[in-house]
């Protein structure tokens, strides 16, 4: 049986040209806001595009932070994408001080704006962490140094290096650009909108959920 | 170093793509789906659509034309045209744009920048200016598509509008644009080297040489808009169509979006292969 995937919709982000990217690959999936659906899907994309505590406060208007925790930890993938991605840490400096999912502990800063501008909106390079698990996962067929496309003003801070699967520089800031803890990924770039190089993310996911590893 | 975005742009009237000089005497070039699609295979950095026409009629045909090309296009969809309220870019947004570029009602209601800022986040609000200089030797933001003046002195909008939340801004030289003599270079050098937002600049390339003049510059901008070397290439190699076959402006000299970004790789200006 097809894996059904839910992209979880508390009102942020391009969730259609995620669901098209899923299309793409032939993965099954359902644009979705009900707890239900998150319970019963086989996995979870998280989206986003915009303000940190917006979103928070949108998620937990939805009661999907629960919803989200539990199927975690019930062991179903999760992938956060961009503000997605910076929604697993515990917390945002964007606006004061923001709580997050706290799914994975961290934190997110923004640029330094005296000296790179800010968003940083570009085509950057992924420097893919060397290691088999990682070229045989979430990465696997996409060459070290690919570049993705990036959209944002804040970046995420890990508390333990360990879940940084690659980096990225920006001037002469290296920050984490992808993350993997068990079965939890985040993704800083926009997979669905950096070309070939991020449909076989895509696909590399949907090996993931159906090998149910 | 960071990468300089090549940025095919399409300017659409009704079901059509087309191309102007100055803004004006639009020519029809072909099916901006086939277009789209071709500059996406052939590595382009990101799309930028404009209803040329909405703003003036008030109304968007670019919806069918992004439903239709959104689907097999893995890259960022910058629209433009006609934008006048939040939930025009809601609506564009659904249909497949990335980003919005606004320029008419940005100037008419500044504020309109700052909400539209707040909802989608600064990343998603191009700010769109077009500019000529008047006689005064000043630059002035046009409006409409390039047929109606405005007060608005460039140098100062700029500064308001990434106050005002902006995530980047696109300049046009109108008087440049299409007409294939260069990058209005006098332009260029006014704007901030150290403006906090990235921008793109359109309007002028001729040749791949312009395209090199400008990205080497001691003001560079973080991307380029190219409508004629582009589809001026994608008609003459790549467009089977008997009444297209059109011959480009004689000032233009086409080149594909790979084609260009090899030369500029060779020349040491950095963009992505």
């Amino acid at each position: 049986m097809s894996k059904k995937i839910v992209i979880i919709d508390y009102g942020m982000g391009n969730l259609r040209s995620i669901a098209r990217a899923c299309e793409k690959v032939k993965l099954d999936s359902k644009i979705s806001s009900s707890i239900e659906d998150i319970l019963e899907a086989d996995a979870l994309i998280l989206p986003g595009v915009g303000s940190y505590a917006t979103a928070m406060k949108n998620i937990k208007k939805l009661e999907l932070d629960k919803a989200i925790r539990i199927a975690v930890e019930k062991g179903k993938h999760l992938l956060g994408i961009c503000l997605g991605m910076q929604l697993l840490m515990d917390y945002s400096l964007e606006f004061g001080k923001c709580k997050g999912l706290g799914l994975i502990s961290g934190y997110c800063e923004g640029f330094n704006k005296d000296k790179l501008k800010v968003p940083l909106v570009n085509w950057n390079q992924i420097q893919i962490k060397d290691s088999d698990k990682i070229k045989k996962g979430i990465f696997e067929g996409i060459n070290n140094l690919t570049e993705m496309y990036f959209v944002h003003s804040f970046y995420v801070i890990l508390k333990d290096s360990k879940f940084e699967i690659s980096s990225t520089i920006y001037g002469d800031l290296k920050y984490s650009s992808a993350l993997n803890k068990d079965n939890i990924y985040g993704v800083q770039f926009h997979p669905e909108k950096s070309s070939q190089g991020g449909i076989q993310l895509y696909k590399n996911f949907k090996k993931l959920i159906e090998n149910g590893n | 170093m960071n990468n300089i975005r090549i940025i095919p742009r399409l300017d659409i009237k009704g079901p059509n793509l087309v191309k102007g000089i100055q803004m004006e005497g639009l020519r029809l070039i072909g099916d901006p789906s086939f277009f789209a699609n071709h500059y996406y295979e052939n590595g382009a950095d990101e799309l930028i659509y404009v209803d040329v026409v909405a703003s003036l009629y008030g109304r968007n045909s670019l919806t069918e034309v992004l439903k239709r090309t959104s689907n097999n296009i893995f890259i960022p969809i910058t629209v433009g045209g006609g934008i006048r309220c939040l939930n025009d870019i809601n609506e564009l947004l659904l249909a497949g744009a990335d980003r919005v570029l606004i320029n008419t009602q940005a100037i008419k209601t500044p504020d309109f920048i700052y909400n539209a800022a707040k909802e989608f986040g600064s990343s998603t609000i191009v700010i769109g200016i077009e500019t000529y200089k008047f006689f005064d030797k000043n630059y002035y933001a046009l409006i409409d598509n390039g047929r109606q003046t405005t007060s608005v002195n460039i140098e100062e909008w700029i500064n308001e509008v990434y106050n005002l939340g902006a995530g980047e801004i696109s300049i046009t030289s109108i008087s440049n644009e299409g007409v294939g003599d260069g990058y209005d270079m006098e332009l260029l050098n006014k704007i901030n080297k150290f403006l906090p937002i990235p921008f793109i600049f359109h309007g002028g390339g001729g040749n791949k040489t312009h395209v090199e003049d400008v990205l080497t510059n001691s003001t560079v901008p973080n991307a380029l808009a190219i409508s004629s070397l582009f589809h001026y290439d994608t008609i003459k190699n790549n467009y089977n169509s008997e009444k297209m076959k059109m011959h480009s402006p004689k000032k233009i000299q086409p080149i594909g979006v790979n084609e260009l970004k090899l030369f500029l790789h060779n020349k040491g200006v950095k963009v992505r292969i």
